[in-house]
C-alpha cells in the first residue's frame, strides 16, 4: 500500500510540479495586486479582531483622538436595547460622566457632563447615524470643548444569548486650558471608564438597577 | 448596630457601625438571628486575601429575619425567615441562566470588578464580607445586613427547623455538596478528601449519599478524624502514615477514582514543598501555599476525577502538572453555584437524611467573635465551627 502510494506520487511529480508552479504565480500575482490595493492593512493583519481589539486603534482623522472600544453580551432582545440607547436622555443613567441630556429633536441634543473642580462642561450633539434596531452614531459639534464622537452596534448573539453591544467612543483632546483640563477628565482612564458604562448599561437592562456596595450610593437615577 | 469589622493582619474587633438601608429596588434588610465563621474567613483573618479595607465587615454565612424589602422584590415579605447564600448572584444573566450563579457577571459593582477581571481574566460574582474584590459588600457577622438581589438568592425556611439546622445552607453545606457533585461519583468509587474541615466533613456526608463504595478522609488533627470516622468515612493521618501508599493499598492498587481539595491556599503541608512554599510566599513569589492540592493530584487515579472545592486566590508553583495531563484527570472547581442546591437540600434536612449541627462546637455572642476567630484559627482540633449570635 505504501510502495503503491509513493509509485504514484513518483509517477504524478512532473504534473504537479507544473500546476505547482503554475498557481503559485498566479496567487503571487493575485497577492501583489491585493498588496497595492490595500498595502497597510496586510502588513499589520491582525485578524478578525474588531478595531477597538487592534494595538494602534483606528484613526478618524482627528488630531491626538483616543478611541476605546468595548463588547458586551447582554441577554436582552436587540430592539429593546435599542430603543433604550436612542432616548439619550437615559445615559446618564449609566454614564457615570454625563449629568444631563437635553433632547431638543429627533436628532440634536444638549449633553451637560462633570469636569474636574465640581464644574460642568455642555456641548451640542447630532446623531449622525441610525439604523432602528442595528446601530447609533453620534457626534458632537465641531466647536465643544472636547470633541467627540461615539458608536453603538447591536448584533443579535448566537444561539438565544441576547444581543452583542460594540460601543466605541473618540475622543479628540483640544488645546487651551479649559480644553487641557477637560481633557484630562475625559482622557483618565478612557478605556476603563467605557468598559464600566458599557457594564452599567448592561446590569441595568438586565437586572433592573446597577450593583453597588456603597449605602445610598449608584443607585440608579430615574 | 455592632458587627465584626477586619482592622489588618489577626486584628478583628466588633464595633458599631452605621445601619445598612435599602439601597436599590431589589433589595432586602435582614436583622441576622445567626452567622458563623467559615474557614475561608481564615484567610481574610490572616490577610491572605488582598483588597481588604480597615474597617470593612466580614461573614458570608447569616440567616435571619427579613425586615425590610424593597419595591423590586415581589417574592419576599417582611417577618419571612431566610437562609442567604454567600454568593450575591442577579438571577438574570448568561451565567445566572445556565445556574453558574458564583459567575454571575452583574452583581459585582464594576469599580470593583476591573480587578477580579485583571487578575482572573473576567470579572467573578460579587460574595458577602469577602473583600473589594469580590465587590466589597458589608458581611453577615453584624445584626443586620443589606442582601442585594434578594428576590433571587435568600431560602424562607420553616419555623419548625432551628437555626442550626439550616444555618449552613448559606455557604458550606452546598460547598461540601457541590465537592462530591464535582466527583461524578460512579457504583464502586472510592473518593479521598483531603481537609476534614467543615467543607470536607460536608463533602465526606455528601459523597457517601451520593452512593460511592468508601470515602478517606485526610488530616492530622484526631478529632475532626473522629468526626469524619462518624461520618462513616475511612481516616488517614497524615502525621503518622505515608499518605500515597495508604491510598494505593486502600483501593486494591488502583488508586482514588476522585480526589477532592478541601484544604485550599493554606495547606499545613506535609513536607518540604510546604516549607519551600511558605519561604517564596514571605518574599511575595507565590501567594497560594498548595500542598494538599499536589498531593491529591499525585494520588488521584489515572483518568480520575479532581474537585477543589478548597479556596485559592492568586498563583502556585511547582503545580504538578504533568501528573495532571499524562494522567488525563478531570478538574471541577469554582465557588459554590449555591442558589442552585439550596430547595433539594433544605428538604433533605427537613426528611432528616442530612444533619449539620455536629458540627457546631461553640456558640457565643457576636460580641465575642474576636474571640472565636482565635480559637478557630489557633485551636483548630477542638473547635470545628463557630456560631456567632447577634
Amino acid at each position: 500500500m505504501y510502495r503503491f502510494d509513493r509509485d504514484l506520487e513518483v509517477r504524478r511529480t512532473p504534473a504537479i510540479g507544473l500546476a505547482a508552479v503554475a498557481f503559485a504565480a498566479g496567487a503571487l500575482a493575485v497577492y501583489g495586486v491585493y498588496r497595492a490595493g490595500q498595502p497597510r492593512r496586510r502588513a499589520r493583519y491582525a485578524g478578525h479582531v474588531p478595531d477597538s481589539a487592534l494595538r494602534d486603534g483606528r484613526r478618524l482623522g482627528w488630531r491626538e483622538q483616543t478611541v476605546v472600544g468595548r463588547t458586551v453580551t447582554i441577554a436582552r432582545p436587540r430592539s429593546e436595547l435599542y430603543a433604550f440607547w436612542r432616548d439619550f436622555a437615559n445615559l446618564p443613567r449609566f454614564m457615570e460622566n454625563v449629568r444631563d441630556v437635553a433632547v431638543s429633536d429627533t436628532r440634536r441634543s444638549r449633553w451637560t457632563v462633570a469636569a474636574p473642580g465640581e464644574r460642568e462642561l455642555s456641548f451640542e450633539t447630532t446623531i449622525t447615524e441610525d439604523r432602528p434596531g442595528e446601530l447609533i452614531a453620534w457626534r458632537s459639534d465641531e466647536d465643544a470643548p472636547v470633541r467627540n464622537s461615539g458608536r453603538v452596534v447591536f448584533r443579535d448573539a448566537p444561539d438565544g444569548r441576547g444581543t452583542e453591544v460594540e460601543a466605541t467612543i473618540a475622543y479628540d483632546p483640544p488645546a487651551g486650558a479649559v480644553g487641557r483640563l477637560a481633557a484630562k477628565l475625559f482622557q483618565r482612564e478612557p478605556n476603563i471608564q467605557a468598559r464600566r458604562e458599557l457594564k452599567r448599561f448592561k446590569q441595568l437592562m438586565e437586572t433592573g438597577e446597577i450593583a453597588t456596595a456603597q449605602p445610598g450610593a449608584a443607585a440608579p437615577r430615574a | 448596630m455592632r458587627a465584626l469589622t477586619w482592622h489588618g493582619k489577626k486584628d478583628v474587633r466588633v464595633d458599631t457601625v452605621p445601619d445598612p438601608e435599602i439601597v436599590n429596588p431589589r433589595d432586602a434588610i435582614v436583622r441576622i438571628t445567626s452567622t458563623a465563621i467559615c474557614g475561608s474567613d481564615l484567610h481574610l483573618y490572616h490577610a491572605m486575601i488582598p483588597t481588604l479595607q480597615p474597617g470593612d465587615i466580614l461573614g458570608h454565612e447569616f440567616m435571619g429575619e427579613v425586615v425590610d424589602v424593597g419595591r423590586g422584590n415581589t417574592s419576599l415579605k417582611k417577618g419571612d425567615r431566610v437562609v442567604v447564600p454567600f454568593v450575591i448572584a442577579c438571577g438574570k444573566c448568561f451565567f445566572c441562566d445556565r445556574q453558574q450563579f458564583s459567575a454571575c457577571d452583574n452583581s459585582n459593582p464594576v469599580d470593583s470588578a476591573d480587578m477580579s477581571e485583571t487578575l482572573y481574566g473576567y470579572q467573578t460574582s460579587g460574595l458577602f464580607g469577602y473583600s473589594h474584590l469580590t465587590g466589597g459588600y458589608a458581611g453577615g457577622q453584624a445584626e443586620y445586613a443589606r442582601v442585594p438581589f434578594s428576590d433571587v438568592g435568600p431560602i424562607v425556611v420553616p419555623d419548625e427547623l432551628e437555626d442550626d439546622q439550616v444555618l449552613f445552607l448559606s455557604d458550606i453545606l452546598p460547598t461540601g455538596w457541590m465537592a462530591a457533585e464535582n466527583c461524578e461519583i460512579e457504583d464502586g468509587d472510592t473518593v479521598a478528601v483531603w481537609g476534614c474541615g467543615p467543607v470536607g466533613l460536608f463533602a465526606i456526608q455528601s459523597a457517601l449519599l451520593m452512593g460511592a463504595h468508601q470515602v478517606i478522609a485526610i488530616d492530622h488533627y484526631p478529632h475532626r478524624l473522629e468526626l469524619a470516622e462518624k461520618l462513616g468515612a475511612k481516616v488517614i493521618n497524615y502525621k503518622h502514615a505515608n499518605v500515597h501508599k495508604a491510598l494505593v493499598e486502600m483501593t486494591g492498587g488502583i488508586g482514588p477514582d476522585a480526589v477532592i481539595d478541601a484544604v485550599g491556599m493554606e495547606s499545613h503541608g506535609f513536607a518540604l514543598d510546604n516549607v519551600y512554599d511558605r519561604a517564596k510566599e514571605a518574599v511575595m513569589l507565590e501567594t497560594d501555599r498548595p500542598a494538599a492540592l499536589r498531593q491529591a493530584i499525585l494520588a488521584c487515579r489515572k483518568g480520575g476525577r479532581l474537585s477543589m472545592p478548597g479556596v485559592y486566590g492568586g498563583f502556585v508553583d511547582k503545580f504538578p502538572l504533568g501528573a495532571l495531563m499524562e494522567k488525563g484527570l478531570t478538574v471541577r472547581s469554582g465557588q459554590t453555584h449555591v442558589h442552585r442546591y439550596l430547595p433539594k437540600l433544605l428538604e433533605m434536612i427537613r426528611d432528616r437524611r442530612i444533619d449539620t449541627t455536629f458540627l457546631i462546637s461553640h456558640r457565643m455572642p457576636l460580641e465575642e467573635a474576636p474571640q472565636g476567630y482565635r480559637m478557630f484559627a489557633e485551636e483548630q482540633n477542638l473547635t470545628t465551627k463557630v456560631v456567632l449570635k447577634p
